[in-house]
C-alpha cells in the first residue's frame, strides 16, 4: 500500500477501535445483568431473609420488566449456611466463572465480612441487606459494597435509649459470640452509658445456641433490671422462650430485643413478646404504599415481609434503575451513580447513600402489641416515633471507615 | 455473698443443677448408643435422627391426632422403636457379618435421608411444643428458680437409665442378651432366638433415643436438624465412657453435663467444645475409655 493509504487505513482502524471501546464501556457486560443472591437458606437466619428475600428480589426484577436496555437479567442464588468459608468461596466462584454483576442478600456478618473482601478484590458491587453489624460501614467498609436496610447503631440507639429513659438503667448483656454480637454489644454499651445507665454484667454464648438455660440463669443472678439480647434470629427466639420458662419477666426483669424481626415476633406469639420495644427500618402496615407492596409479597410467599425483604426489593430496584440510566453495569460506575440519587420508595423515606456506603433512611421505634390490641395474625407492631435518617445512623465524624479518612 | 472463683454461690449451685439436668439427658442418649454398640457392635449414626423422630412424633401426634404429652411419652418411643426394628430387620441384618464401618455408613446414610426429607417438608426453623400444663411454672429453691419441667426431665431420664442398667445387668433377659452377643452360635444352640433378640435390642436402643426426644420437645425447638447437633456430643460422651460400658455411659453423661455447665459459667465461649477436649485427653491417656473393657 502507498504511504497515504496506510496512514488512512490505520487512522480509520484506530478510530473504529476507539469508537468500539467507548461503546463497549457503555454496554452491559456479557449482554446480561447477573445478580447473585447469597443468604442463609436453611439455618438460624433463614426466615429474616432466606428464600423470602430471593422472592423479593425476583419481584423487583419482574416489576422492572425482566430486562435492562434489552439485556436480560439473570438471577442465581446460594445457601451460605452462615459459614464465612462457604460464603467467600461461593462469591469467588461467581466472579471467576459467572461474571456476577451484583451480589445481593448477604446476611450473617461473619459471611459478609469475608464476602465483601472478595467483592473488593474483584472490584465488584455488593448490596448488604441482611447483616446487622454497624462495623460493615465502619472498620469493614469498602468502596465496593453498600449497606442498605439497617445496622446495630440505630437499633441500639433507638431501643436502648427508649428503655433507659423508661427507667431500665442496669443492663446484663447476652451476646452472640461472633463479630455481629460483639459489634452490637459495643454499640449498646455506649448508648446505655451515655444515657446514664450501667452495664452490670454480661455473657457471650456460642453462635448458634439452642439451650439458653445456663445463660438466663446468669442473667437472673446479676440482678440487672434489663437483659439485653445482643443476638438475632433463632438465638433471640430461643433466649426469649427460655426466659419465659424461667419466669424472668414474672420475677421483675425485662427483656430488650435489639435485633428482632417481624417473623420472630410472629413465631413467638404476642403472649411472649407483648410490650417488647424494638427499632425497625420498615413495617408492612405503616402506610398505604407499604401495605400495597406487602400484600403482593404475601400472595407469593404466604408470610408478611419484614424490613429485610422490603429492603432487598428496594435496593434491587434502585440498582436496576441506575444501570438503565447509566447504560452500563460496571460496578464502580454504578456504585457512584447510585449514590447520586436519593432513595425514596415504599421502603425508604429520606434515604440516600453516604460516602462510607451506608444507606441512611428514617427508622422507626415500635412496640409489640398485646393480644387484645391486635386485630389480625400479622397486626403485630405499633409505630411509636420516627427516628430521622440524619440522626439514626453513626455520624461520619465518629467513623473509622478508610474511605472517609 | 460467698464466691466460688468469682461466681456467687447461688449462681454456681444453679449452674450445677442445670448441668446435672443436661447430663441426665446426655446419659439417656449415650445409653441407647452404648446398648446398641456394646451388645450389637453397630455404630448407630442414626441415633440423633431417632431422637429427632421421637420429638417429631410428639409434635405431629399432638398437631394431627390430639395425642397429649403423657401419651406421647409411651407412644412415641414405641412407634420409633418399631421403626427401628424394621430398619434392623430389613437393612442392618444384611451387613451384620461385615466390618463395623458398613454399619456406620448405612446408619449415617439413613440419618441423612430422614433429616433431608423432613427439612424438605418442614423447613429448618424449629416448631414450638408447649410445656404440659401440670409441669409449667417452677420451684423457688432458694438459689435459683427451677422450672418444674426440667426437674421432671432429670427424674425421668435418670429413672429410665437406671431401669435399663438394671434390666441388662441384673435380669435373665439381660443375661441372654449379653450372652447372645458374645457367642450367638452357642445361644442359638440352646434354643434362644438370637436374631429376634438382636432386633428387639436395636429397637429398644432406638426407643431410648426417641424417649429423650419426647423429653426434649418442650425444651428445645423441634427441628429436623436437632439430632445432628446433639449426636456428635453424644458420641464423644460414649467414647469417653467406653464404647461397651452401660454404666460408663450413664456416669460419663452426667459428669460431662456437669463439666459443660461449669464451663458455661467460667468460660462460656468454650461451652460447645469442652467435651471434645475431654475426649481427646481420655483417648490419649486411656483409649478404651474411662469404664471401657476392651481396646
Amino acid at each position: 500500500m502507498t504511504f497515504i493509504k496506510k496512514t488512512l487505513a490505520s487512522s480509520i482502524a484506530i478510530a473504529a477501535a476507539m469508537a468500539m471501546a467507548t461503546s463497549a464501556q457503555a454496554e452491559i457486560s456479557d449482554g446480561e445483568v447477573r445478580i447473585g443472591y447469597l443468604a442463609d437458606m436453611s439455618g438460624t437466619y433463614r426466615d429474616l431473609a432466606g428464600p423470602g428475600g430471593l422472592e423479593a428480589l425476583r419481584m423487583a426484577v419482574e416489576d422492572f420488566g425482566g430486562s435492562v436496555n434489552g439485556a436480560a437479567i439473570e438471577i442465581f442464588s446460594a445457601d451460605d449456611r452462615n459459614s464465612a468459608d462457604v460464603g467467600a468461596s461461593t462469591v469467588r466462584e461467581w466472579y471467576d466463572t459467572r461474571n456476577v454483576d451484583l451480589v445481593a442478600g448477604l446476611v450473617a456478618t461473619s459471611v459478609v465480612v469475608a464476602a465483601t473482601r472478595v467483592i473488593e478484590e474483584n472490584n465488584g458491587l455488593g448490596i448488604v441487606s441482611g447483616a446487622a453489624a454497624s462495623a460493615m460501614t465502619n472498620e469493614y467498609c469498602t468502596a465496593n459494597h453498600i449497606h442498605w436496610v439497617y445496622d446495630t447503631y440505630p437499633l441500639a440507639n433507638g431501643t436502648a435509649r427508649a428503655v433507659v429513659e423508661q427507667g431500665g438503667d442496669s443492663w446484663f448483656m447476652l451476646t452472640a459470640d461472633y463479630a455481629f454480637g460483639h459489634s452490637l454489644e459495643a454499640d449498646l454499651t455506649k448508648v446505655v452509658e451515655e444515657n446514664g445507665g450501667e452495664v452490670v454484667g454480661g455473657v457471650r454464648h456460642p453462635f448458634p445456641t439452642d439451650d439458653f438455660s445456663s445463660f438466663i440463669l446468669q442473667a437472673q443472678g446479676s440482678g440487672a433490671k434489663i437483659i439485653g439480647l445482643a443476638n438475632a434470629g433463632a438465638d433471640t427466639v430461643n433466649a426469649i422462650n427460655t426466659a419465659s420458662q424461667f419466669g424472668v419477666v414474672e420475677a421483675g426483669q425485662q427483656l430488650a430485643g435489639l435485633v428482632v424481626f417481624l417473623n420472630d415476633v410472629h413465631a413467638m406469639g404476642l403472649d411472649a413478646t407483648q410490650g417488647l420495644l424494638l427499632t425497625t427500618g420498615w413495617y408492612w402496615d405503616m402506610d398505604d404504599e407499604s401495605r400495597e407492596w406487602a400484600e403482593r409479597y404475601y400472595e407469593r410467599v404466604g408470610t408478611m415481609p419484614g424490613m429485610v425483604h422490603a429492603g432487598i426489593y428496594s435496593s434491587t430496584m434502585h440498582y436496576l434503575n441506575t444501570v438503565e440510566e447509566l447504560g452500563s453495569d460496571d460496578p464502580v460506575e454504578v456504585r457512584a451513580a447510585m449514590a447520586k440519587k436519593p432513595v425514596n420508595d415504599f421502603f425508604s423515606r429520606n434515604g440516600y447513600i453516604r460516602e462510607d456506603g451506608r444507606m441512611v433512611h428514617d427508622m422507626y421505634l415500635a412496640r409489640v402489641k398485646s393480644p387484645e390490641e391486635s386485630t389480625g395474625e400479622w397486626d403485630l407492631y405499633e409505630i411509636l416515633t420516627t427516628i430521622p435518617a440524619d440522626e439514626a445512623f453513626r455520624p461520619l465524624s465518629e467513623s473509622q471507615c478508610k474511605l472517609i479518612n | 455473698m460467698t464466691m466460688i472463683f468469682g461466681v456467687p454461690l447461688a449462681v454456681f449451685m444453679g449452674q450445677l443443677l442445670l448441668g446435672l439436668i443436661n447430663g441426665a439427658f446426655y446419659a439417656l442418649l449415650s445409653l441407647g448408643l452404648a446398648v446398641i454398640f456394646g451388645l450389637l457392635k453397630i455404630v448407630n449414626f442414626a441415633h440423633g435422627a431417632m431422637y429427632m423422630l421421637g420429638a417429631f412424633a410428639t409434635l405431629l401426634g399432638m398437631r394431627y391426632l390430639g395425642i397429649n404429652y403423657w401419651a406421647a411419652l409411651l407412644l412415641a418411643p414405641l412407634v420409633v422403636g418399631l421403626f427401628g426394628m424394621l430398619i434392623e430387620r430389613v437393612l442392618l441384618r444384611r451387613i451384620g457379618h461385615l466390618d463395623h464401618l458398613y454399619g456406620l455408613l448405612l446408619t449415617f446414610g439413613l440419618a441423612l435421608i430422614f433429616e433431608g426429607s423432613l427439612v424438605n417438608i418442614f423447613g429448618v426453623s424449629g416448631a414450638r411444643y408447649p410445656t404440659p400444663e401440670v409441669l409449667q411454672g417452677g420451684y423457688q429453691t432458694g438459689f435459683m428458680f427451677l422450672p418444674k419441667y426440667r426437674a421432671w426431665v432429670l427424674i425421668a431420664a435418670l429413672g429410665v437409665c437406671l431401669f435399663t442398667w438394671f434390666m441388662i445387668e441384673r435380669t435373665r433377659l439381660g443375661a441372654y442378651l449379653r450372652a447372645g452377643t458374645e457367642n450367638p452360635a452357642l445361644m442359638q444352640a440352646f434354643g434362644v432366638n438370637v436374631p429376634l433378640l438382636i432386633t428387639l435390642t436395636y429397637g429398644f436402643g432406638v426407643a431410648l433415643a426417641a424417649f429423650a426426644g419426647v423429653l426434649a420437645a418442650p425444651l428445645y425447638p423441634v427441628s429436623p436438624t436437632m439430632g445432628s447437633n446433639l449426636l456428635i456430643v453424644v458420641f464423644a460422651v460414649v467414647v469417653i465412657g467406653g464404647m461397651g460400658s452401660i454404666l460408663g455411659a450413664i456416669v460419663t453423661g452426667l459428669t460431662m453435663g456437669l463439666i459443660e455447665g461449669l464451663t458455661k459459667v467460667y468460660y462460656p465461649e468454650a461451652a460447645n467444645t469442652v467435651i471434645f477436649l475431654v475426649m481427646i485427653l481420655v483417648l490419649l491417656l486411656r483409649p478404651a475409655g474411662l469404664f471401657g473393657k476392651e481396646a
